[in-house]
């Protein structure tokens, strides 16, 4: 074989052996190989796509479930009324000392779930129907200290609700106008209308999912779907794919903290976690630089074995 | 007749921004080294074919993904065709990040940021982070009850950093712009980049375990 | 393919047996890298 010397583009000093090589082959070479690789796998195995969860689908499986987090909306007790911002200014939201990022973010994107999940869906689905109309005015017309009166005894009840013929019943009691706006927000909900008014919100076009999802979010039914397909964030959920495919293993180290303490009990656990990425992410970028990290190559013998041909003939004499 | 880089006409150095750019670049990766026919004998382990392997599955997402955009984020969901497509996308991924972390093993363990060459190891990790924010925009397009799941969890994450008041992951409108136009944009080229940079630099010479490395600024190994 | 995947418990780690596969055959994949030599070379010795 003919051996030509040539330097190397950045130490002119020295030279060493080349060897022929046919790089745009081996681009070639690699794209078919790959090309058949997933026209393989995509032919044989598909791709995951359970269908979404919608308002409709939810109410009619979970109307219970349903009816306790519009309740809960009404309320102000669920996980959205409480969250902070972006979305309202009810909580300071996670911090780490004087670190508070989503604070300084602010209020970004307003949501208020009694109003735009319940009161304002209910207002639009009221045309025609007086009952509900009344029962909006009451409901609104009473103090504070009335509704909260309502809810609780509502949610109560809600434990030992029935389901008949698909809409929720409850035992006997003093709940006000409640009972008729959950009533008719299922109905409308069954009927696919909530979805409609949830995400159009007065506009035409719409590409923005806030609402309906961060309703969805408050109740279970979401989270259980998602806890039986080992989703939740402390089933190691952000590695995992629905069915039999491969997941995003390449998220090992974003979720293996949410596993262990004090991360999965931290009520800043998330911040925690985005810090400590953030540092180890740095740490990567800046191998060449840091001393230790950037020496264990030299220790582990794995680059003998890459480079044993080179080695084998620095080593005759 | 090869071209010098820009002498003016009295010998001087050229005025010309064109001439100075020219001569720059081919100082700094002659055309031989850009296309090389010849390489170092010690390159000779299929370690080295991980790179090119990942490029190939990057150009196939992007060429599957250009179909899935042409016809729209409805498509798979109601055509075999477009499932198909769906899955070469969802494959040519998997097959991407494999590659590139087998890549990421190798180059850790050749310290190829040996040599001056520190620059071409950054661009890369800016690769693996950009390439995780686009397959995590990639999984919430997906319209389906993945992405559902995937937002509202995600979402804590990114409120928690204070991101999520500019990237709202429950807003499909903008996390699909953002996956189908800025982030492959960035990936391709900080890949373009990163490739440039190889050839410029060449591949690193093998590890000299009798010389301990002090700095990563140009050695003699 | 979608029926739910097996899943390995061993201690606080919970990994699904796809991505499990998945892992391992990216670490064969790096062992048979680093051991098999290229085509038409000879290990001399």
């Amino acid at each position: 074989m003919m051996q030509r010397k040539r330097t190397t583009p950045e130490d002119s000093a020295s030279t060493i052996r080349t060897v022929p090589y046919d790089l745009l082959r081996e681009v070639a070479i690699a794209m078919v190989a790959c090309l058949v690789l997933v026209v393989v796998l995509a032919a044989a195995l598909s791709s995951p796509d359970v269908p979404s969860v919608t308002i409709q689908s939810w109410a009619q499986a979970d109307p219970v479930d349903f009816t306790t987090t519009a309740a809960n909306e009404l309320a102000g007790s669920t996980t959205s009324a409480g969250y902070g911002a972006p979305y309202n200014s009810t909580d300071a939201g996670q911090t780490l000392g004087p670190i508070a990022p989503s604070k300084w973010a602010g209020v970004r994107q307003p949501v208020d779930g009694a109003n735009d999940f319940v009161i304002n869906p209910l207002k639009h689905a009221s045309v025609g129907d007086s009952e509900l109309t009344a029962a909006l005015s009451g409901f609104q017309a009473a103090s504070d200290a009335q509704k909260t009166a309502w809810l609780t005894a509502y949610a109560k009840a809600l434990g030992d609700a029935k389901v008949q013929d698909g809409k929720v019943v409850v035992a006997s009691g003093d709940y006000g106008a409640v009972p008729v706006l959950m009533d008719r927000l299922l109905t409308v909900a069954r009927s696919g209308g909530l979805d409609g008014l949830l995400l159009s919100s007065g506009h035409f076009y719409q590409t923005d999912f806030t609402k309906p999802l961060l309703f969805m979010a408050d109740g279970s039914y979401l989270a259980g779907l998602a806890a039986a397909q080992h989703l939740s964030g402390s089933q190691w959920g952000m590695m995992n794919e629905t069915g039999q495919y491969p997941g995003q293993s390449w998220l090992w180290l974003y979720t293996v903290w949410y596993q262990i303490p004090p991360f999965n009990t931290a009520p800043n656990g998330d911040l925690l976690v985005i810090i400590l990425m953030g540092v180890l992410t740095l740490g990567l970028l800046l191998v060449p630089f840091i001393p230790g990290l950037r020496d264990i190559p030299r220790l582990v013998p794995i680059y003998r074995l890459i480079w044993r041909r080179y080695y084998r003939e620095e080593a005759r004499p | 007749m090869k071209q010098t880089p820009a002498p003016g006409r009295m010998g001087e150095r050229s005025s010309s921004w064109t001439a100075r750019a020219r001569g720059e670049v081919a100082q700094r990766l002659p055309i031989e080294n850009l296309l090389p026919d010849r390489q170092p004998y010690y390159v000779g382990s299929w370690v080295y074919v991980f790179g090119v392997v990942t490029i190939a599955a990057l150009v196939l997402t992007v060429l599957s993904g250009v179909i899935l955009a042409l016809a729209g984020p409805d498509w798979w969901h109601i055509s075999a065709a477009g499932r198909f497509f769906n899955s070469l996308h969802f494959w040519s991924v998997q097959v991407f990040f494999v590659f590139m972390v087998l890549h990421l093993w190798g180059q850790y363990f050749m310290a190829s940021w040996r040599g001056g060459r520190a620059a071409t190891w950054m661009i890369g990790v800016v690769i693996f982070a950009i390439s995780i924010a686009a397959a995590f925009t990639g999984y919430l397009s997906q319209q389906n009850f993945a992405s559902q799941w995937i937002a509202v969890s995600a979402k804590d994450a990114l409120n928690a950093a204070g991101l999520g008041a500019f990237f709202n992951v429950l807003n499909f409108g903008q996390m699909y712009g953002i996956h189908v136009v800025l982030l492959p944009a960035a990936i391709i080229v900080l890949v373009a980049l990163h490739i440039l940079w190889v050839r410029m630099k060449g591949v690193v010479r093998p590890i000299e375990s009798s010389r301990p490395a002090t700095r990563s600024t140009p050695e003699k190994v | 393919m979608d029926t739910p995947a097996g899943y390995l418990h061993w201690g606080f780690i919970l990994i699904s047996i796809p991505n499990l596969l998945l892992i391992g055959l990216m670490i064969v994949l790096f062992v048979l890298a680093l051991v098999i030599p290229l085509p038409g070379e000879k290990e001399t010795p």
